[in-house]
């Protein structure tokens, strides 16, 4: 029980930066954890620690070794080698334990395709010991008119909504998200996140997948990348993007015909290029933008379009594994 | 867990009455040849008509009931199959739920459909078919529940094996109903050939068969302790075995 206490600590810790606490106690603990299967290597050492209060994120793409790692670190899965550590306990000797205080969402997953969305949910409620109110559950994630609809005549924005809602039945601690909006739609990946960013407001914390970078980008605190089994960084995304990608771009549409020298009279910018009337002025600084609106105003240049460019996670992400994400 | 498993016990059974085609399936098709059966061929006025085979004349209940399990091993392999390939197994395994539990809860299913489609079976039947009061009808009950957990057990070994839940339903009928035409039901053990000889004696079905045919006529269990045992023994070979190569993903 020492580790309800930790997690409880966690808990003060929201709405600060993990760094602002006093070294809190990780809510997941993960250290050099391999898993193969027969010759694959699906996981090769990975090690990271997610703490009390955030939305972690692991990202890489299909294959990378995401899914094998969460379901490792749920208990489903045995690592062949390494330490995992989750709200202090181990979550295969003390599956059952864990499992009262973890609420989960599989990739993929099914139920019956006869099963009502109460059925479904006053089942899930019956299996812990302290379960939260179901039809408040149902109502809260906007599926009261498909209480007794059956699972199979859901839309897939629907399915997902169940799937929290039964990883939500038990007031958990700990919630696992495992790609959770892939084959969605713009909108309902929208009305997810802002659930998803509901649980964590309710002092939980959140570990999730996903090989969406734009997910990744506005959902979590911290984020790894994983590829081909290893963890490649671990950072927030803003921090990720200034360490792999500083350069920026500033785009400018001008009839100018001095703009060119102007702009590469620029100090400390990388490159200039042009294309017809469009200018792209690359650099690393931090004041590159604000270089570029000086030398604008100083030479009363007439700008038609001004636009900027910062890398984002996508970019990093390509820097890093060196190639595009696969959808 | 027992509260879980009543519960999921009590879904699964409203599930399965929800998809028509199984129930029509599964509880109508043995009812339904019993009856037809029975009407065409059966003994009337307590005298047999001349020329129906002897599988009819004698042994239909034994015949139907054994399609009654044989239906519900092929419901289970199926469900069993889906469940895996659809990740339901995997999304019931990651809650408090034991794993024992999920498959219990679909062999109480199967045990309670099978006493329910012969209770329906003796009594839309008995105009055609009547059961003759000799027969001890909570006996051969119980003796054929504890005939189709023998082989539900086999469906568990199926189930584990089969690639695909498209062809689960396919590779349980191709072992089931040969099995059922090697039991003895149709032609006796002693007059097959001696290589199929050998292949029947290795087949539940074939022991279900003798035991439930004895306590129809009203013999005592303890004329059938073999048969019993056999069923036992094979029982517990088969959940070994499933035990052991079971895939719940």
């Amino acid at each position: 029980m020492r580790s309800r206490v930790h997690a409880g600590d966690g808990k003060h810790c929201f709405g600060l930066k993990s760094s602002d606490c006093v070294t809190p106690e990780p809510v997941i603990h993960v250290a050099a954890i391999r898993k193969t299967y027969g010759r694959t290597v699906a996981v090769d050492g990975v090690s990271f620690d997610v703490q009390p209060g955030e939305i972690f994120g692991l990202i890489g793409p299909n294959g990378a070794g995401k899914t094998t790692t969460m379901e490792c670190v749920e208990g489903l899965r045995t690592p062949d080698r390494g330490v995992i550590s989750v709200l202090g306990l181990d979550p295969r000797r003390h599956v059952y334990a864990l499992q009262e205080r973890i609420g989960v969402q599989l990739q993929e997953a099914q139920l019956q395709k006869r099963i009502k969305v109460w059925e479904a949910v006053a089942l899930w409620a019956s299996l812990y010991r302290k379960p939260v109110e179901g039809d408040r559950l149902i109502e809260q994630l906007g599926l009261s008119d498909k209480r007794n609809a059956w699972f199979m005549t859901l839309s897939g924005g629907q399915k997902q909504r169940l799937f929290i809602a039964l990883a939500l039945i038990n007031d958990p601690e700990l919630v696992f998200l495992d790609e959770l909006t892939t084959g969605l739609d713009p909108q309902a990946r929208r009305a997810i996140w802002d659930l998803v960013r509901g649980i964590r407001q309710r002092g939980k914390t959140v570990f999730l997948t996903t090989h969406l970078m734009e997910e990744a980008e506005r959902l979590c605190d911290r984020v790894a990348i994983i590829d081909h089994g290893r963890i490649i960084d671990i950072g927030s995304p803003a921090e990720l993007v200034r360490r792999n990608s500083p350069e920026r771009s500033v785009i400018v549409v001008t009839e100018d015909s001095t703009a060119l020298e102007r702009f590469r009279a620029i100090p400390q910018i990388d490159s200039v290029s042009s294309q017809g009337l469009q200018f792209t002025i690359r650099g690393r600084e931090d004041d590159l933008v604000t270089q570029v609106i000086h030398c604008l105003a100083e030479h009363r240049i007439r700008v038609i379009e001004f636009r900027t460019e910062l890398p984002t996670l996508e970019d990093v992400f390509l820097k890093l594994t060196g190639h595009k994400i696969r959808d | 867990m027992l509260r879980g498993l009543w519960r999921l016990t009590w879904l699964e059974i409203k599930i399965f009455i929800r998809e028509p085609l199984g129930l029509i399936g599964t509880v109508g098709l043995p009812v339904l040849i019993y009856v037809g059966l029975g009407r065409l061929l059966g003994p009337r006025e307590g005298r047999v008509p001349p020329g129906v085979p002897r599988f009819v004349s004698v042994d239909l209940p034994i015949f139907t009931s054994l399609l009654i399990t044989a239906s519900a091993v092929v419901s289970l392999v199926a469900i069993i199959a889906i469940y895996r390939e659809g990740g339901i197994l995997k999304r019931l395994r990651a809650t408090p739920l034991r794993a024992h539990t999920i498959l219990t809860a679909h062999v109480i299913v199967k045990l309670l459909l099978t006493a329910v489609t012969l209770a329906v079976m003796v009594l839309v039947g008995r105009r055609y078919y009547p059961v003759p009061t000799t027969v001890p009808l909570v006996s051969f009950t119980v003796a054929l529940l504890f005939s189709t957990l023998s082989i539900l057990s086999l469906g568990f070994l199926i189930a584990s094996v089969v690639p695909t839940a498209r062809f689960a339903q396919p590779i349980a009928t191709l072992v089931l109903y040969p099995m059922l035409g090697l039991s003895g039901l149709f032609v006796p053990v002693e007059s097959l050939p001696p290589l199929l000889q050998t292949v029947a004696r290795a087949l539940p079905l074939t022991y279900a068969v003798s035991l439930l045919r004895g306590i129809w006529r009203g013999e005592s269990w303890f004329r059938h302790v073999d048969d019993v045992a056999v069923l036992t023994l094979m029982f517990l070979v088969f959940m070994a075995a499933s035990a052991k190569v079971f895939r719940w993903e």
